[in-house]
């Protein structure tokens, strides 16, 4: 059951066709995308990643902030170059790290592309992608921060 | 419909007039054209009449005219058919590596079948190579063909100089035979064959204001070619199936309506350099892409650094614009256009792009809403990007 919900086709950004439908969750996170981040130079964090690339038409960055008491994620923006999923995806991602007091670096780890998937209400499968990039981003930010600690 | 639509190369509305000239065949008119007593006549006599005016048109015969389901069937009949026609006589085709995907999927799907085909490389302009042409034709090639006008750049093609270096090579034979997709030129370009020297010409219906599913194919009367769909005689036994006499009416009267209004391809020139203008002194990084002078009088297509077209589209979209890109996005491939990868352009320009075309609806008070609302539009997506 779960499956098909990934799957979910309802939606109505654009009408291109049945794989080609973005969910209600999916058009509002590209239309309003949580957690941009609005000015890097004065943007103080203490881990920074990014996945992609230009000639693929989608790039990520994150940047986060990790509370080290706890090893929570306290904040979490980023930048997207791609198309409405990805934008949507890397927000949603953005949301689901930072919910809840913050997810802890161990458990922001474990997050597979499907639970993004399915926070979004579902996404056409080519566009699944969209969603390991974000976290192939996150890894590579939460890698960053292990160097960063390790060195102090 | 969107506050400004500008998608017409994708397609049109159908004009109210060609409507009117289609309605009798679809309620009263419904005979079948094969039939011998009066409501098969009298559709017969519609169908026979529109195929002498499109002949008309091109400046050819009536019987070189066979009238099929759109452009794509057209190029499929067009390129299979010369191909399984003269295969005894060679196998080796010459595209360009910008047509159609009607074309290039068909020249695929002959190369599967043991032909060779070469695509000729376009400069950064969108300009077919001449030079390469040349070289390419040899005594086994049976077909060359380009396009008239591209369809995502607009970028024109010099079709009477590529078919005077084919005519050239194969002197008084047959072969190769020249064929050009003309669909995105009828209304703008002048498709007389003799002008032109094709030898066959695809066109369709639902870019110039006539039905969708309408299309035709000029072939002259010295080829034969291998029909696609058998079964009855209609269309000279090469296309077999009831003929859908409303849609074969409508598809010439739009097409000399087109030919009519040949002077609103001024206007939407005037318009078009005016909103290209614009657009490039009003949004930073952005270029254009194709040629500047030798493109389709509606025709604009620019890429924006740092952005992806498909969420570009989405954006303008909400905000009630009707707009198209190259972006990989928007297909189920990840490679950005294969016009603008020709083209030269790096991918992510590609990606960036977006396609505007202009049609008789449009005014430039629907530009200037335009002009105000993408500069903001690619202003915003910029500062979420991590470029």
């Amino acid at each position: 059951m779960k499956k098909r919900k990934i799957k979910s086709k309802k939606s109505d950004v654009v009408g291109r066709g049945q794989s080609w439908l973005y969910s209600k969750i999916v058009k509002d996170h590209f239309f309003h995308p949580r957690n941009v981040l609005a000015d890097e130079a004065n943007y103080q964090f203490d881990a920074k990643g990014t996945s992609g690339n230009p000639i693929c038409g989608d790039v990520m960055t994150l940047w986060l902030k990790i509370d080290k008491k706890n090893q929570k994620i306290k904040e979490c923006k980023w930048r997207t170059y791609g198309c409405a999923s990805a934008i949507a995806a890397t927000s949603m991602l953005s949301v689901m790290l930072t919910e809840k007091g913050g997810t802890s670096v161990k458990k922001a780890l474990s997050i597979k592309p499907a639970q993004i998937i399915r926070r979004l209400g579902g996404l056409p499968a080519i566009k699944f992608h969209c969603t390991v990039l974000g976290l192939s981003a996150l890894k590579t930010a939460i890698n960053d921060y292990y160097k960063k600690q390790s060195s102090k | 419909m969107p506050k400004v639509y500008l998608d017409y190369a994708a397609t049109t509305y159908i004009d109210p007039r060609i409507l009117q000239k289609m309605r009798p065949y679809l309620t009263t008119g419904f005979g079948n054209a094969s039939s011998l007593y009066s409501l098969g006549r009298q559709a017969k006599t519609a169908i026979e009449k529109a195929r002498i005016d499109v002949a008309k048109i091109l400046g050819a015969l009536p019987e070189e005219i066979i009238f099929t389901g759109s452009g794509t069937e057209s190029v499929n009949l067009a390129i299979s058919g010369i191909a399984k026609k003269y295969k005894n006589q060679g196998n080796h085709i010459i595209i360009s590596k910008i047509e159609h995907k009607a074309v290039l999927e068909s020249a695929k799907k002959l190369k599967k079948e043991g032909f060779t085909i070469t695509y000729l490389s376009v400069d950064s302009k969108g300009i077919v190579n001449l030079k390469e042409l040349k070289k390419a034709l040899n005594k086994k090639t049976i077909l060359v063909s380009i396009m008239y006008a591209n369809n995502e750049t607009g970028t024109i093609q010099p079709i009477k100089e590529i078919s005077q270096i084919v005519k050239k090579f194969r002197k008084h034979n047959l072969l190769p035979a020249f064929h050009t997709d003309a669909c995105q030129a009828a209304g703008a370009l002048n498709l007389k064959i003799n002008n032109l020297g094709a030898d066959l010409l695809t066109l369709n219906g639902s870019k110039i204001y006539g039905p969708k599913g309408t299309g035709c194919l000029y072939i002259n009367k010295n080829y034969k070619i291998e029909p696609l769909i058998v079964g009855g005689t209609q269309e000279m036994g090469l296309r077999a199936g009831t003929e859908n006499t409303a849609l074969i009416v409508g598809f010439a009267e739009a097409l000399r309506l087109a030919e009519k209004l040949r002077k609103e391809s001024q206007r939407l020139k005037n318009l078009r350099n005016y909103f290209i203008k614009k657009i490039l002194k009003n949004v930073p990084y952005s270029r254009l892409n194709g040629h500047a002078q030798k493109r389709l009088p509606n025709n604009v297509n620019l890429s924006f650094k740092g952005i992806e077209g498909e969420a570009l589209v989405l954006k303008l979209d909400q905000r009630g614009i009707a707009a198209s890109t190259g972006s990989a996005c928007t297909s189920s491939e990840l490679t950005p256009s294969h016009v603008l990868l020709a083209l030269g352009l790096p991918e992510d320009l590609a990606h960036g792009s977006l396609r505007m075309t202009l049609g008789r609806k449009t005014t430039k008070k629907d530009l200037n809403y335009v002009l105000k609302i993408l500069p903001k539009t690619v202003a915003e997506l910029r500062r979420i990007s991590a470029l």
